[in-house]
């Protein structure tokens, strides 16, 4: 039961660390329309979190809510691979993350609507319409700005070095994992290397950006081993329900 | 000949209907409509700010979507707004030029801080709720395309209301720290929501012109005893004083009587001496001279792709 639980709650705080981190550029976008949209993708992944936070409750069964485990677990707790918990950066940075997650997520949750857990494939089937419009917006930024201006060029590919080693976590499948993977409820992740990689490629070449060489992997935040960055991130979210636990908002 | 125009331009106006685009209008009311609906766009995208600001502590995961969702439903009037005040032949870029270097306002009521998470249900209840009392009137303003903005921004900027409002009815049946923080937000925003309606009718010179034109169809004062009136009740059901002695019913009136309006402080914060004044134009500043190299990316993009598919065809 415990591998389910964790395999929920890995998928649900992707979603939320990823969302909460773009929702720290609402006001401050680029240009209004792509504000929105970052906003917009933040809401759908916040949305997300929650559906896979009360699926999380109901499997745990000790009467939680989605707000208990989002607003009351520690660092250690959270299951989300590193790469989502990276700072924003510039929007190269922030377009970057994006897409490789976008690029992962995408055949995950493709794959997820045939987990043999029915709330499981109901989820993916309501979150992969909204995920598949994410990795349509991100490829064409990334396109856009690998094609773009020298300076835009310079700025996804200053994002391509910073980032890539935070891309290879996706593929090492977690104990919980690999045991979801077993009783038919999760996708085995190293399964979606290739399906990842060959998505990567084609939007790189019409970006003219290089796809960078196999390099060390970063990884630990599907174990709750994360960068340094996720406790601050969850010192400002959890900051109310800390500071006056047990209300209702 | 400029006579006549003007004449059967009032003549339509009077008539009820609609100043469109392409119409003849004098210029001052083509300005008096710039001026107007520019700052309003530009209160709309200033407001994500202070709101913006408790996106990433919103204290549950429903209160943050719906937040997020607030405060993009006001990028999307801004979107509205920008595009209404474009028909009047003036660019949005040239519109964010003047909010940059002061020379456009913008609601002064954005230039306060967002201290705790009840000032989010009191933008929501207090100055959502006088947006709508400015706005609902609007709809039926004599320039078309601003008239078809605010009907659509009309319908949203009500749930946002409901939306503040039930943020703070949740704080009054809360603990004593909750409920210290409504009061405390509705001490900090009511005078600054009430001066939301602008300068008194006395102090308010062009009032009388943008009436005879159909572009405000109340006074400034009227619409501000209406928001008064109206939150003196609601006040009640959140269990919150508003901070005025003297706020009491008139009978004869038919209206509640309020305290006097300071001002000074309304046209120090107007002047640019608020207290967040500095910062939120220096955030709008930032995000848009920060995106200057994505933009250019964009164009520069689009303008390859338009060229390599002209070379396709010509091969
Ligand atoms: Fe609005
Ligand atoms: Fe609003």
């Amino acid at each position: 039961m415990n591998y389910k639980l964790n395999y929920i709650l890995h998928l649900a705080d992707n979603a939320l660390i990823l969302g909460h981190r773009l929702s720290e550029w609402c006001g401050h976008g680029p240009v209004l329309e792509q504000d929105m949209a970052l906003t917009n993708i933040a809401l759908d992944l916040v949305g997300q979190s929650r559906s896979l936070y009360q699926l999380a409750a109901s499997i745990q069964d000790e009467g939680k809510t989605e707000d208990d485990l989002a607003y009351f677990r520690d660092v250690i707790d959270f299951k989300n691979v590193l790469l989502v918990e990276q700072e924003n950066g510039d929007f190269a940075q922030t377009i970057l993350r994006q897409f490789l997650f976008d690029a992962y997520n995408f055949h995950l949750y493709q794959k997820l609507l045939k987990s043999s857990d029915k709330q499981l494939s109901a989820i993916a089937e309501k979150s992969l319409k909204e995920i598949t419009y994410h990795l349509r917006w991100s490829s064409e930024w990334v396109i856009r700005l690998g094609d773009g201006t020298e300076e835009s060029n310079r700025r996804i590919n200053e994002a391509i070095e910073a980032l890539w080693p935070y891309a290879g976590e996706l593929f090492i499948p977690a104990t919980y994992e690999l045991e979801a993977v077993k009783e038919g409820l999760g996708v085995d992740s190293a399964s979606l290397k290739e399906l990842w990689s060959t998505e990567i490629k084609n939007v790189f070449d019409e970006a003219n950006l290089e796809v960078p060489e196999e390099s060390w992997v970063q990884k630990g935040g599907k174990n709750g081993i994360h960068t340094e960055k996720l406790g601050f991130l969850l010192a400002e979210m959890q900051f109310l329900q800390r500071a006056y636990p047990g209300q209702e908002w | 000949m400029e006579n006549n125009l003007e004449q059967a331009f009032q003549a339509k106006i009077d008539r009820e209907e609609k100043i469109e685009p392409k119409d003849w209008m004098p210029e001052a009311y083509r300005k008096t409509l710039i001026r107007q609906i520019s700052q309003h766009a530009h209160s709309e995208i200033v407001g994500m700010l202070p709101e913006g600001n408790w996106i990433t502590r919103a204290p549950s995961l429903r209160r943050k979507v719906a937040l997020m969702a607030k405060v993009q439903d006001e990028a999307g009037h801004g979107l509205y707004l920008y595009s209404a005040c474009e028909t009047l032949g003036i660019n949005r870029d040239t519109l964010y030029e003047q909010l940059h270097d002061g020379t456009a306002k913008y609601s002064s009521i954005f230039n306060y801080p967002t201290l705790t998470w009840a000032d989010i249900g009191a933008i929501g209840w207090l100055v959502d709720g006088a947006a709508i009392m400015n706005q609902v009137p609007l709809c039926r303003c004599s320039y078309g395309p601003y008239a078809r903005a605010m009907v659509r921004v009309c319908k949203e900027e009500s749930f946002h209301q409901r939306q503040g409002f039930e943020i703070l009815l949740t704080l009054s049946k809360g603990s004593d720290e909750q409920k210290n923080m409504l009061q405390d937000a509705v001490n900090r925003w009511w005078w600054p929501s009430v001066m939301m309606f602008g300068p008194s009718d006395k102090d308010s010179p062009h009032t009388a012109r943008s009436m005879n034109w159909k572009i405000k169809r109340f006074t400034n004062d009227e619409l501000r005893q209406k928001f008064v009136d109206v939150c003196y009740e609601q006040a009640k059901v959140l269990n919150v004083k508003l901070p005025d002695e003297d706020i009491k019913w008139n009978e004869e009136r038919g209206h509640y009587d309020f305290g006097a309006i300071d001002w000074d402080e309304f046209w120090q914060v107007v002047k640019g001496n608020g207290p967040c004044n500095k910062q939120r134009v220096a955030a709008r500043k930032k995000a848009w001279d920060d995106g200057a190299w994505v933009r250019e990316a964009a164009l520069a993009h689009s303008n390859k792709r338009s060229e390599r598919l002209k070379n396709k065809k010509v091969a």
